[in-house]
């Protein structure tokens, strides 16, 4: 036990510190959540390499770098094209002669927006299905739960494929939607809510037939302050760690996407499209493409996973606050 | 006394039982099958009968928290059981329940003080500091302190939490309670702890409680009258004292009889009922008792329905039961 547990026993504990010269300062829920996440020491490494990858991502204009799409060339004009890592090209070129390093860091802007807003958007519309069909039995849930099953039946990568050539071809569609990380972020979100859904769906189920919210609604809580106060908090823990992998697995997604030739089209660099044009290149014994865009990958999405639990663990005030 | 506070009517609840592969409606079960019941202004009924028998969806119906599929209750005067909107919300703030589970009945995720105030907060009384005080004297009323409105609900003991499951029930200052079998997943020493905290309160907030329990030991400390359930019916219904001294029905002896005596000399007289409680979805023909009943006639209790009569001479002690109704008659 830590310093921040109360002492049930003492009879007046603030009085007998404030004796000693202690003052005493109210403990809030606030506290207690960030005690408990600062204490899990693998999620706060994570946040602190997720929140180092989203300020590199965001300032890489600012940094020192080639442009991504830049062929490099040396000072005899002659194209630098598959350089093996060293100083001042850390991670080598590709084939074209393009910085590997600056291009890690313009795709991790692609990965990090498709995991996002996939997880954004499957968190809100998982939850929101699978709260109206856990808390109105009968025929919504029904009808909501058949619509879920139809959707997890979609094969997501061939669906994915056809889908991404087809909305191009849509002519009223903006240009956003159309090419670049963000349709294809709605795209993988919208394919991937069904699994949150049951599972929220589930939750809600049993907790409506707990007798705390028989309580809440005996005092007259409308169905409103009970599915917000009473379900939704107690449903946290599995909606953020499903959302958790959710982003992990649609950065993921996105990279086989990019890998088989249906991501993001070059020469906007992702993750996934150097992962496949790396995998070709090592087997030529150029390797560092493929291992340094595959640790970005594979350490993002970790990093994800335990920020995720760690997360949840904090929500949770029937933990205790030791060190993990 | 006028009207009781609370006067139930044929009140009956009808569960479908679903089965088969389309989850198709293949019977019903009556849990509440038909209950007459008066809870008068100021005392505590006792609700006794085995799991199974109907008082906690009884109890549930009084509260609104289950909708009767039959029947009416009146409650000062007004039937509640079609209220809805405003009328059922100001209902509610009269009307509340305390839970079996102390562990269950807590959200494990909010602090006790917030779940406390959350009924001053749905009935938008007062302000924010107002309701603070007022978490406060009702935890120190119940017997605990006032900074434990921070604390969250796995902090607290299972008695702790009855007690704050009892001060959220009583911060609406209700006129009528369901105590839902309150004590009996307690240790016992504790129980005594809590029903005499529920006693003492029954008597300083004038409430009206209806105490519902598997155990007629329990009942007997808090109860004014005492109902026994078998089955979704009321089979006896009188005074606590006339009901311990002398009970008329054999369920009710039955009960009595396994109340444990704490003096190892006195002789035990158990009776000991054959067989399970029968299913509700299939109740037996006649008295529902007769198949375990130690007296029952052949070719009358297992034909005939008894009512709920008055024993004769007696005629606030109501029982169900031909033999007993009759033998008094003839007597």
């Amino acid at each position: 036990m830590t310093d921040i547990e109360y002492n049930l026993e003492s009879e007046e504990p603030e009085l007998a510190l404030e004796a000693e010269g202690l003052s005493v300062e109210p403990i809030t829920q606030w506290d207690l959540f960030s005690a408990r996440l600062r204490r899990h020491r693998l999620a706060m490494l994570s946040a602190l390499f997720l929140a180092l990858l989203v300020v590199l991502v965001l300032i890489a204009p600012l940094l020192p770098l080639h442009p991504p799409t830049e062929r490099l060339l040396d000072e005899s004009g002659r194209s630098l094209v598959n350089i093996a890592p060293r100083p001042g090209l850390w991670f080598g070129t590709d084939e074209l002669g393009r910085d590997v390093l600056s291009r890690i860091i313009y795709g991790g802007r692609a990965s990090l927006i498709v995991g996002l807003t996939a997880g954004i958007l499957v968190a809100l519309f998982g939850t929101l299905v699978g709260s109206l069909a856990g808390y109105y039995p009968g025929s919504v849930d029904q009808a909501l739960m058949r619509f879920t099953d139809l959707w997890l039946g979609l094969p997501l990568l061939p669906v994915a494929i056809v889908v991404g050539r087809i909305l191009p071809e849509i002519a009223f569609l903006p240009g956003w939607l159309k090419q670049g990380p963000f349709g294809i972020a709605l795209l993988i979100g919208f394919l991937s809510w069904g699994s949150l859904a049951r599972i929220v769906r589930a939750e809600f189920l049993s907790l409506r037939e707990k007798e705390f919210v028989e309580a809440a609604r005996a005092a007259g809580a409308p169905d409103r302050r009970i599915v917000f106060r009473h379900i939704l908090p107690n449903a946290m823990s599995p909606i953020i760690v499903t959302t958790t992998l959710v982003v992990g697995s649609a950065i993921i997604i996105e990279a086989a996407l990019s890998f088989l030739g249906f991501g993001v089209p070059p020469p906007t660099p992702t993750w996934g499209g150097m992962v496949s044009e790396g995998g070709r290149l090592a087997a030529r014994g150029f390797w560092w493409e493929l291992v340094f865009s595959g640790a970005a990958l594979v350490a993002t999405v970790l990093a994800i996973n335990f920020f995720g639990d760690g997360l949840r663990d904090a929500l949770d005030p029937t933990q205790t606050i030791e060190r993990k | 006394m006028d009207e009781p506070l609370v006067r139930v009517r044929g009140l009956v609840k009808r569960f479908p039982v679903k089965g088969g592969l389309l989850q198709r409606t293949v019977a019903h079960v009556d849990a509440v099958a038909g209950v007459d019941l008066d809870i008068p202004r100021g005392q505590t009924v006792g609700l006794v009968g085995e799991s199974g028998c109907g008082k906690t969806t009884l109890g549930r119906m009084l509260v609104r928290l289950l909708e009767p599929t039959a029947g009416t209750i009146r409650f000062d005067g007004t039937d509640v059981t079609r209220l809805a909107g405003k009328d059922l919300l100001a209902f509610r703030r009269r009307a509340q329940i305390i839970f079996q589970d102390p562990f269950g009945s807590l959200d494990p995720r909010a602090q006790v003080g917030e779940q406390i105030a959350e009924g001053l907060q749905i009935h938008g009384i007062g302000d924010r500091d107002e309701r603070r005080q007022r978490v406060g004297e009702m935890l120190e009323l119940v017997g605990l302190k006032r900074d434990h409105a921070g604390r969250y609900p796995h902090e607290f003991s299972g008695g702790q939490r009855q007690r704050i499951g009892i001060a959220r029930a009583l911060i609406l200052r209700p006129d009528f309670v369901v105590a839902d079998e309150p004590v009996s997943a307690l240790d016992v020493s504790v129980q005594a702890q809590v029903l005499n905290l529920l006693r003492d309160l029954q008597s300083e907030l004038d409430l009206t409680v209806l105490f519902v329990a598997h155990n007629l030991s329990v009942v007997e400390h808090v109860a004014d009258t005492v109902a026994v359930m078998y089955l979704g019916r009321i089979v006896e219904i009188t005074d606590r004292d006339t009901l311990y001294r002398r009970p008329l029905h054999p369920y009710t002896e039955a009960l009595l009889s396994a109340i444990p005596i704490p003096d190892p000399d006195r002789p035990r007289n158990r009776r000991i009922l054959q067989g399970e409680i029968p299913s509700p979805l299939d109740p037996p023909a006649g008295c529902h008792f007769h198949p375990r009943c130690p007296i029952a006639e052949q070719g009358r209790c297992d034909v005939d329905r008894p009512e709920l009569l008055p024993a004769p001479g007696v005629p606030t002690h109501l029982v169900a039961c031909h033999l007993r109704t009759d033998r008094a008659a003839t007597v």
